[in-house]
């Protein structure tokens, strides 16, 4: 009984899985094309820095904390106008993706923005001091002194994706999560429910294991 | 070379306004090792971060090579940069990029293609003998090794100029000393002109030409190395050289003495002829050495020494115009009659 429904279950799973993984992957794209520079940005444009400019960093940081403050699940419905004109439709996983990548850029932004900060001010002065442009400093001496931890930002970055995604069933996303809460949780079907769950555990797992372990080999500290 | 007219740097924020440079003008001659000593908070190390307008000044110019920083836009000071080379006292190695990319990256923001690039970083870590480090990071580096990595970048481009922000002061002594070295041969060797700031006399001694020395963010002294210690004025100044050259009597000691105690200072080439042993064959007066030292300020002797003098009063008073007569230089500590 409980392998019959599990074998039942299983092409459903498939289908979901690879829901989460598209949806994920189509938000993380977007965190790193735009919130990784948005993250630079916030950082160069502070105070102190070879870029400083006050307009910028206060816009841009009012902005980013403004898309952060709205709960996911309301960001999901206000952004459907938004979806249609991007996406073409309010409902699917293309759907979903949008406002997921609306909710990842300026969450991965901050995270970008804090391993940036690590970075011991000396070492950018000496590339400074050396004549570099700020677009050479970026590149050759921000991005890589943080990777470390711009690696952990996009681990953590993808696992809240992940529970982000389980509220996408709202507008037909599907995904892991969704099938969990409609199969699982209001059909009281206890077994979906629990190898849902057993799954996303398993992923989030998965890659926090590989998260780390990428960041601690590109970290020469 | 480098030449600095009034420069001001206050740093304001919104509770006070602190001075960092008040006023200083200064001359550095090409290929000249130009020391600034201060005390933490003295204003040195602005001064130098003013040199290349890391910081940039209230007020004043800053001249190198004729050309007034200060009146440049961000492209062409970021060209000067690029002849103005600069380390740190903590190295400032981007960790993520080994020794080879760590040099590489000064002559990349250059312009220079890989190729001059390749045959440049290797030129380089031959000069600071550090070709066999070449795919490390710095975190596989000790301190010395890391400031040789420091010095090689700063050099990358050729610069006229090189600016030591306490280059030493995080080594221990005998790998200051080597790092030292290796200023003193790139110094003759590329006739660069260096620029120093420290808080350690016992630099200053070993390379430097000439020294200024700053307090409350001014320069209080200056002059050749030589002639500051020879002859120090301010009471600051007078400290520095007592960290490297300690001549106090113990109290004790001079009180119990019954003789004339002097103390002579022998400078340059008086201090290689045997101006004592000629003092007694010609006086008939008794020598008694205290405490003496000949100190090597850049391969010239100055020689300093106390000694007590006794015999007929008459004597040691001819004795004593005797020497200063030779050495321009005697003070009598104690004269005990």
């Amino acid at each position: 009984m409980l392998l019959e429904s599990l074998q039942a279950l299983l092409p459903e799973l498939n289908t979901a899985v690879l829901q989460t993984i598209y949806m994920v992957a189509v938000a993380l794209v977007s965190a790193i094309i735009i919130g990784l520079p948005l993250g630079v940005l916030l950082f160069v444009t502070d105070e102190g820095l070879f870029l400083r400019n006050k307009v910028v960093n206060h816009v841009t940081g009012w902005l980013v904390n403004l898309v952060r403050s709205i709960p996911y699940i309301i960001l999901l419905v206000a952004l459907l106008p938004l979806t249609k004109l991007i996406a073409g439709s309010t409902i699917g996983p293309t759907a979903a993706s949008v406002s997921l990548s609306v909710a990842a850029i300026p969450f991965f932004a901050r995270l970008v923005e804090t391993s940036l900060r690590e970075i011991d001010k000396g070492v950018i002065e000496s590339a400074v001091a050396v004549g570099a442009s700020p677009w050479m400093i970026i590149k050759d001496i921000l991005v890589p002194e943080a990777k470390p931890g711009i690696v952990q930002g996009l681990t953590i970055t993808t696992i809240s994706l992940i529970g982000y995604s389980a509220m996408a069933g709202i507008i037909g996303g599907g995904g892991i999560g969704d099938l969990a809460i409609r199969f699982g949780y209001y059909r009281y079907d206890n077994t979906i429910m629990i190898t849902t769950v057993i799954v996303l555990v398993v992923l989030v797992q998965i890659i926090q294991i590989g998260g780390d372990k990428i960041s601690r080999v590109v970290d020469k500290r | 070379m480098i030449e600095v007219n009034s420069l001001v740097k206050i740093y304001s924020s919104k509770a006070k306004e602190v001075i960092g440079v008040n006023d200083v003008s200064l001359q550095i001659k090409e290929g000249e090792i130009y020391g600034i000593i201060g005390y933490s908070g003295a204003g040195k190390s602005s001064l130098i971060r003013c040199l290349n307008l890391l910081e940039k000044p209230t007020s004043g110019e800053v001249k190198i090579d004729g050309v007034d920083l200060t009146t440049l836009n961000e492209k062409a000071l970021r060209k000067a940069r690029q002849k103005i080379g600069m380390i740190f006292q903590h190295f400032y190695l981007a960790s993520a990029k080994t020794v080879y990319e760590n040099i590489a990256f000064a002559l990349k923001a250059a312009g220079k293609t890989p190729k001059e690039i390749d045959v440049r970083v290797k030129e380089l870590l031959e000069l600071v003998g550090l070709s066999d480090k070449s795919s490390q990071y710095p975190a596989q580096l000790s301190g010395g090794q890391k400031q040789r990595v420091g010095i090689a970048r700063a050099l990358a481009n050729n610069p006229k100029v090189l600016l030591c922000d306490e280059a030493t002061s995080a080594l221990d002594p005998s790998t200051t000393k080597s790092i030292l070295n290796l200023l003193k041969t790139i110094n003759r060797k590329l006739g660069l002109t260096i620029v120093l700031i420290t808080h350690e006399m016992e630099v200053v001694k070993e390379i430097c030409h000439r020294l200024a020395v700053m307090q409350d963010g001014k320069i209080i002294e200056e002059g050749l190395v030589y002639d500051i210690f020879a002859n120090p004025i301010q009471p600051l100044t007078k400290d520095f050289i007592a960290s490297v050259l300690q001549f106090e009597l113990p109290q004790q000691l001079i009180e119990n003495r019954k003789g004339t105690i002097i103390k002579i200072q022998f400078k340059g080439a008086i201090a290689e002829e045997s101006v004592v042993s000629d003092l007694f064959q010609q006086f008939n007066v008794k020598g008694n050495i205290l405490h003496g030292k000949i100190e090597y300020i850049q391969d010239v002797p100055l020689g300093i020494f106390i000694m007590e003098l006794t015999g007929e009063d008459k004597e040691v008073e001819r004795a004593i115009a005797y020497i200063e007569e030779r050495t321009q230089n005697l003070e009598v500590v104690e004269h005990v009659a």
